[in-house]
């Protein structure tokens, strides 16, 4: 049976390669780091579960170490500008089919696959679809293309030193929300916030966690960040244990409500500063104040759309 | 109470711009001393978790096909389509690049676009001119708002548009720290729930787009009817 353990087999190769290649890359300063990063997340795929608990945790710790002394990035593997746009003038939409190809396997394998509990572990199987997708996009990137086999890992290595240390972000707040409910962070939190929120009222909750999801988003400039922290305080105890919402919705749609909230700080530089920048504006808020007259609506939108959908 | 320290050090960390892996080491650390946990135990709690949600990095598995398709000229070809959009005003370019940056994003391509990529040398420019068509010669004040407009409506078309795609890190974040609770969901369970979303940003960015070319052809149409060709 094809198990989530396969996927982890297929992403250690990858985070392998990218080690490797990185190490190669005489162009970058920092290989070493860099291949030292990618080495420990291969590790960690393949034999994390081997590891034990006290050794996953020296693992991370030497993962923020390197991630907090910084990556590099080399120029190895820069395609030239000309060579791309005559590229994309011989193959035009055929790009996009490829690319099409890994959310369609996903789609389709999640449902195929679960009338085939005896070929994919049913609990798994839009993960299992997803590398699936990858490996068929490969296939036909291959077949149609014409690219030299080891092109698609340098590229993929090219744009992995691009993203950095951020690669493991998620991850590493999804742990943290571990150590969260182990210490009864929700329940603290929930004590305080559930002083302003009248006993009982099942739209003050959602207000509150909406509001709560967007307010800390402004202050840390990242969604994710606010997630775990928000989840734990009013979703979690709240609206999921207390009120019987659907997990799903709560929480998904509760993640939107945090995007509303990056949408409106300076704080997440990236999106609002930087293009701001970019584009020579005098006003560094040029791009916020754009945006305030969305995301406000749309955070009303996204509480209603919780207090509807999840009870 | 203590435990809360942990969410001051992590709201602190961001706030301040440590390097956020430190400031999640630290939180983490912080709560499980005040909780009164040993060393050991917080180091090995959170290798544990670590461990269990590995599945929210395998996302990266697909950055192999975006790299080759990248090098055969993805981007470029997301450029020749955008330059391509027949949009007589800016309310309507902006919507149509908007709804291209949507269906692109749930894709998993959310780097065809952007504001290096797509917004400074393309749609920024392509606003402009189609401002000046309805408006006349803008003044300064007003063609640093389009290009606000053009940026602004990249982000939101980005951020409504990558949760459809199941396979992004907030998808797999939410996935993950839902597990740690007890409550197991599949990615296509959560990405889903953010169409609805995806729909109403959508319907509310095109809105104030419309007003935004309401505003703009008012202005032009009393004086001159003259350039009416230029659109």
């Amino acid at each position: 049976m094809i198990t989530l353990q396969w996927v982890y087999i297929l992403a250690g190769a990858a985070f392998a390669a990218f080690a490797l290649l990185g190490l190669a890359d005489a162009s970058n300063p920092r290989r070493l780091r860099n291949a030292l990063f990618w080495g420990l997340m291969a590790a960690s795929m393949w034999a994390g579960d081997r590891l034990g608990d006290f050794g996953n945790g020296l693992l991370v710790i030497a993962l923020v170490a390197i991630g907090g002394l910084g990556l590099g990035r080399g120029t190895v593997g820069e395609v030239a500008p000309e060579v791309r746009a005559e590229r994309a003038a011989r193959h035009r939409n055929a790009l996009f089919l490829i690319a099409l190809v890994i959310p369609a396997t996903a789609l389709i394998g999640t449902f195929l696959f679960k009338h085939l509990p005896a070929l994919v572990d049913a609990k798994q199987v839009t993960l299992i679809s997803l590398a699936l997708g990858v490996l068929l996009a490969l296939a036909a990137g291959h077949a149609l293309l014409r690219a030299p086999p080891g092109l698609p890992l340098q590229q993929g290595r090219r744009l992995m030193d691009q993203v950095g240390w951020a690669a493991v972000l998620p991850q590493m707040l999804a742990s943290l929300g571990a150590v969260f409910a182990m210490a009864g962070v929700g329940e603290a939190v929930g004590a305080i916030i559930r002083l302003g929120i009248p006993e009982g009222s099942l739209l003050g909750a959602v207000i509150a966690y909406g509001l709560g999801m967007a307010l800390f988003t402004i202050v840390m400039g990242n969604a994710f960040a606010a997630f775990p922290v928000m989840f734990a305080a009013i979703g979690m105890p709240l609206l999921i244990a207390g009120y019987h919402g659907d997990a799903a919705i709560v929480s998904a749609i509760g993640m939107l409500a945090g995007f509303c909230g990056t949408l409106m700080t300076p704080m997440a530089a990236n999106f609002n500063l930087v293009p701001a920048a970019l584009l020579e504006l005098k006003d560094d808020y040029g791009v916020i104040r754009r945006q305030i007259g969305t995301a406000l609506p749309l955070l009303a939108i996204n509480i209603l759309f919780i207090y509807w959908f999840a009870f | 109470m203590w435990v809360l320290l942990g969410i001051a050090v992590i709201v602190a960390g961001f706030m301040l711009r440590f390097n956020p892996l430190l400031v999640i080491l630290a939180s983490a650390l912080a709560t499980g001393l005040a909780a009164g946990l040993d060393l050991v135990a917080i180091v090995s709690a959170f290798g544990k978790a670590f461990n269990e949600t590995r599945y929210v990095s395998i996302v990266w598995i697909v950055l192999p096909v975006i790299g080759l398709l990248e090098a055969y000229g993805l981007r470029e070809r997301a450029r020749a389509l955008i330059g391509g959009l027949r949009g007589a005003t800016v309310g309507r370019l902006l919507a149509g690049y908007m709804l291209l940056r949507q269906v692109t994003a749930a894709l998993g391509l959310t780097s065809v676009a952007g504001h290096p990529q797509t917004v400074r040398p393309l749609v920024a420019p392509m606003a402009l001119a189609a401002a000046e068509a309805q408006a006349g010669p803008l003044p300064e004040k007003e063609s640093e708002e389009i290009k606000g407009w053009s940026a602004a409506t990249d982000n939101i078309g980005l951020f409504f548009g990558e949760d459809i795609f199941l396979a992004i890190g907030s998808i797999l974040l939410i996935k993950g720290l839902l597990e740690q609770y007890g409550i197991i969901v599949q990615p296509l369970q959560l990405s889903v729930w953010a169409i609805p979303t995806a729909i109403a940003a959508f319907l509310i960015h095109g809105f104030r787009l419309w007003r935004l070319d309401r505003r703009l052809n008012a202005r032009r149409a009393p004086t001159a009817p003259a350039r009416e060709d230029a659109a």
